[in-house]
């Protein structure tokens, strides 16, 4: 158990400070990456809380999806850093202020309204061959179907809005138009003419 | 023993991070999503912490359907950006004010 | 008989639609012809009707035709009920309509307007018929306000005089004025008794009679008393009844045919129609019959001095109207229904007789209506003379003509009414008022009949020359339905007085209560005709007629410079009937004006101040500035939503942890 609480602090810790990069690091590409490390910590520490499926979810479509796509668009959109970083700290105080603000508020939920020795405690201990995916599938297509179903449809939904926005007509593309070719006869391309052989000359 | 209300304050510190986040990179849209994206994560932590304490799948499924939303959110964010770019060759938000009352 | 009545009431309707609708297409002629042969269709069978009615022995018929609505208990239907009543109404509805209709070829044929004319005269008869056979008080109502809007648009018909605008808009006023009243009636009949038909009503009556209704809280009301008089008020309005009679006289504005049609022969006794074939109500209220009376006898007199002063000869007629109208109203407050609705008969030819008169001497003088500027017409237009002579001899009640009848039994069932020998103080006055009006009032009406007379076809020539030259005889078209109007004007009294007053014509259509049964009294010392025909010098009547002939003999034919002299004389007087009393001021400068400044303190400080300036564009305004300072915070900027956000949610945290 000790070995738990120790990977948990030391993932935590590093996930604080990939989080702590991705905001504040100048260069949108090395964010990108803080971020991809802080989703790899996340899914350690869901992993310690049994959470197996969710974690691999977020490893394989999160950060092989998400991020791979937002490293796309970083590199593609060749943002000027410097006039992006400009007035970094303008406003750094009243977030600073509001952070902490927050903070306080979240501790007092947590540590003070918290139902203590309950809430401390570790978490139940799963029973034996219980398998996360299982479970999580049991529920998943049965009582929670039709959310699912709209899921999908809100997937289909942003795949057609993204490529619906980003998508344009060049002007001057050469394209072959199948339908046409494929419905060509031969008297509309060559015409026949009847004429007298020639001598040669 | 690691419990709920260390998972609670692992997301919260995350949750305030990308608070912090928003306000002091409030001038590049990435990083805002990015922020976004932290802040998703908070809140996947905190269900799963939830799941786990209550010993109920539900808050799992929760956190799978948030998974889809904010990959699509992303998506569609994303798509915006790169339009919002090949429209004005920027992405400053500075210079996006046409809301302006 | 149900496809009768409806193509009585339809026939027109028709014809009105065709004429006014196509009235380009079918022309001049054809207009004229299809109105005519529509209302000549209505006017055969009415009589047929009334054949069958009177000689035939037909029962009543109470036929509901289509049912409109029925809410909540209350059955609106289109229904005729066709009694005696009606028969009697129908003929003389149509018969001067018809007439009126031959003579308007002649009258009008120089108009624009020709085929809009016999459009609306039919749409006229169409809605006089409706009102007449209805067999509830919703088609009454329909009825009653359809001949208000044509006799609106008629008086108004030609519209770009002036003075025929205000008289129209004046008359469609003063008629909802009465209206108000009637609609009022009407509502009152159906809270008390949940229905609109009149069977039912009238059965109903009695039930009624006993309740009381507390319209200021603290003075029950008999229930009847108030539901008669709110009838009566549009009655009065559509009667012309003082004080609302205002707008008749102005109504000469409009063509003379519709003078002799709507305002002198069919419309303007509507109200009097009304009041007998509600006679089973207003047979159970005193008061009402009382306050019916007073309006009577003073509208009979009063109206009838105006007559005198007035040189308009349209307008001359159109203060008889008011006067004989008077008559009528006083007959129904005597409980003497039956000899309202026959004086109505016979006045309605005799006065439609004299309006066509006027009108044909209008013709004649290329529309001049100064009777100072006529004068020895006589020789001119011989048949317009003598018809006008049995016109006025009718009007006065000379013996043997159809006025005589019904004038003279009219007042003497006044003089018998219940009211004489009623028992109080108050019964008394009310019979002395009535009896010295009507009999007073046939001083004043051979005075001014005479007058008019003698001053347009007696003495001397007052008229230019060049309108001189041009006298003659109007053409057939106005002579023939002048004779024809003339001869029932003449002898109609003869062979209908017997079973109309005392003969038990109407039967049940007219409720008399045995106390109040003044004609059943009368009938047992009728002699007949030639009886009453033989006593007729000896009553005052007679004699008071006489010496009004002779007085308007004297002063304007004899000695035409007394006149001036007496004007001189008793100027204050003069002025007072040559402004009619005042009325007229008080009701345009009265009420009209208070109205309209009434209005325009509405308008201006009302409308525009509070509802435009405060409650409207004040909202706009205060809505603008408001947001002209929310504006300052949406600056456009996607950062500064997001810490708008931010700072909410803390917030909002920080309540529900600290505060909440």
């Amino acid at each position: 158990m000790m070995l738990h609480s120790i990977l948990f602090y030391v993932f935590a810790a590093i996930m604080f400070g990939a989080a702590l990069g991705v905001i504040l690091s100048r260069n949108p590409v090395h964010a990108v990456m803080f971020l991809v490390f802080t989703f790899f910590n996340a899914a350690i520490l869901w992993l310690l809380a049994e959470a197996e499926f969710l974690a691999i979810v977020l490893v394989l479509v999160y950060v092989g999806a998400v991020m791979v796509l937002f490293l796309f668009v970083v590199m593609m959109l060749e943002v000027d850093i410097e006039a992006a970083k400009r007035g970094l700290t303008r406003y750094a105080p009243l977030g600073i202020a509001l952070a902490l603000v927050m903070a306080i508020e979240l501790i007092n939920v947590i540590w003070l309204r918290g139902q203590g020795e309950e809430s401390t405690a570790g978490f139940a201990v799963t029973p034996e061959g219980y398998s996360n995916t299982e479970a999580l599938g049991a529920v998943l297509y049965t009582e929670h179907v039709y959310s699912f179903e709209i899921a999908a449809v809100i997937l289909l939904l942003a795949i057609i809005a993204a490529i619906t926005l980003t998508m344009r007509k060049r002007p001057g593309l050469k394209v072959q138009n199948i339908a046409k070719q494929v419905a060509v006869r031969a008297k509309d391309r060559i015409r026949v003419v009847k004429m007298d052989a020639e001598k040669k000359q | 023993m690691i419990g709920l209300n260390h998972y609670l304050t692992v997301s919260a510190m995350l949750f305030v991070l990308s608070i912090v986040g928003i306000i002091i990179n409030r001038k590049n849209l990435i990083l805002l999503l990015m922020c976004i994206e932290l802040m998703l994560l908070a809140v996947n932590t905190n269900f799963i912490a939830f799941s786990r304490f209550l010993g109920d799948e539900t808050g799992q499924v929760f956190v799978f359907f948030i998974l889809t939303v904010a990959a699509a959110e992303a998506a569609i964010g994303l798509a915006i950006l790169v339009v919002l770019f090949r429209n004005r060759r920027s992405i400053a938000v500075q210079e996006l004010n046409t809301l302006k009352g | 008989m149900y496809h009768y009545y409806l193509t009585i009431v339809l026939a027109p309707l028709a014809a009105a639609i065709i004429a006014g609708l196509a009235g380009k297409k079918i022309g001049r002629a054809g207009a004229h012809w299809v109105t005519i042969i529509g209302v000549g269709i209505s006017c055969a069978l009415s009589l047929l009707v009334l054949k069958n009615m009177f000689w035939g022995g037909a029962e009543a018929e109470n036929i509901s035709v289509y049912t409109w609505a029925v809410t909540d208990g209350l059955r609106m239907e289109v229904g005729f009920l066709v009694d005696r009543l009606t028969a009697l109404m129908m003929c003389v509805v149509t018969f001067v309509s018809l007439m009126v209709h031959i003579y308007t070829i002649g009258y009008m044929h120089e108009d624009p307007g020709y085929q809009r004319f016999f459009s609306y005269i039919s749409l006229f008869t169409f809605s006089m018929l409706m009102l007449v056979m209805s067999n509830n008080f919703l088609q009454l109502f329909f009825g009653w306000e359809a001949v208000g809007l044509v006799s609106y648009l008629l008086i108004g018909f030609w519209f770009k005089k002036e003075t025929a605008i205000f008289a129209n808009l004046k008359a469609f006023l003063v008629n909802r004025v009465g209206d108000f009243g009637f609609i009022l009636g009407i509502a009152g009949v159906v809270m008390f008794t949940g229905s609109l038909d009149y069977a039912t009503v009238f059965a109903s009556a009695d039930a009624v009679a006993g309740q009381t209704l507390e319209v200021l809280p603290g003075t029950p009301w008999n229930a009847m008393t108030v539901i008669c008089i709110l009838l009566f008020i549009g009655a009065m309005g559509k009667s012309a009844q003082a004080p609302l009679h205002v707008w008749l006289p102005d109504s000469m504005e409009g063509p003379t045919p519709i003078s002799a049609l709507i305002h002198a022969a069919t419309m303007v006794t509507a109200g009097i129609f009304m009041v007998a074939r509600m006679s089973p109500l207003f047979e159970l209220s005193t008061a009402a019959l009382g306050f019916v009376i007073i309006i009577g006898s003073v509208t009979a007199f009063f109206m009838g001095l105006l007559g005198i002063v007035q040189n308009d000869i349209k307008r001359v007629v159109a203060y008889s109207t008011l006067s004989q109208l008077g008559y009528m109203t006083v007959a129904l407050g005597a409980s003497a229904y039956s000899a309202a609705i026959f004086h109505l008969m016979t006045h309605a030819f005799f006065k439609a007789l004299l309006f066509l008169a006027a009108g044909s001497v209008i013709i004649a003088m290329h529309h001049e209506q100064d009777i100072r500027k006529m004068g020895g017409i006589r020789k001119y237009m011989p048949i317009t003379y003598w018809t006008s002579l049995v016109g006025s001899l009718a009007l006065i009640g000379f013996p043997g003509s159809s006025g005589f009848f019904s004038k003279d039994l009219l007042i003497e069932a006044v003089k018998e009414s219940h009211w004489h020998h009623g028992a109080t103080a108050g019964d008394q006055l009310t019979y002395w008022i009535a009896y010295l009006s009507v009999l007073l009032g046939v001083f004043v009406t051979a005075l001014y009949s005479f007058r008019m007379f003698f001053l347009v076809f007696h003495g001397k020539e007052r008229m230019d020359a060049e309108t001189k030259s041009h006298l003659h005889e109007t053409p057939a078209v106005v002579t023939v339905p002048l004779i024809l109007l003339a001869i029932p004007s003449a002898v109609i009294g003869w062979f209908t007085v017997g079973p109309v007053l005392f003969g038990d014509y109407f039967g049940d259509a007219i409720q008399v209560q045995s106390a109040h049964d003044v004609l059943a009294h009368m009938g047992e010392a009728w002699h007949g005709s030639l009886g009453l025909l033989m006593h007729a010098w000896q009553t005052p009547v007679f004699w008071l007629a006489a010496s009004g002939v002779w007085v308007a003999w004297f002063l304007y034919l004899k000695r035409p410079d007394i006149p001036a002299t007496i004007k001189g004389k008793v100027l204050p007087l003069y002025n007072l009937l040559d402004r009619k009393y005042y009325f007229d001021d008080l009701y345009i400068k009265g009420f009209a004006a208070g109205g309209r400044n009434l209005g325009k303190f509405l308008w201006q400080k009302g409308d525009e101040l509070i509802i435009d300036g405060i409650l409207v564009n004040g909202t706009a305004k205060a809505v603008g500035r408001l947001a002209g300072v929310m504006r300052q915070i949406q600056t456009g900027y996607l950062y500064t939503y997001a810490f708008a956000m931010i700072i909410g949610l803390t917030m909002l945290l920080g309540w529900l942890i600290w505060l909440r």
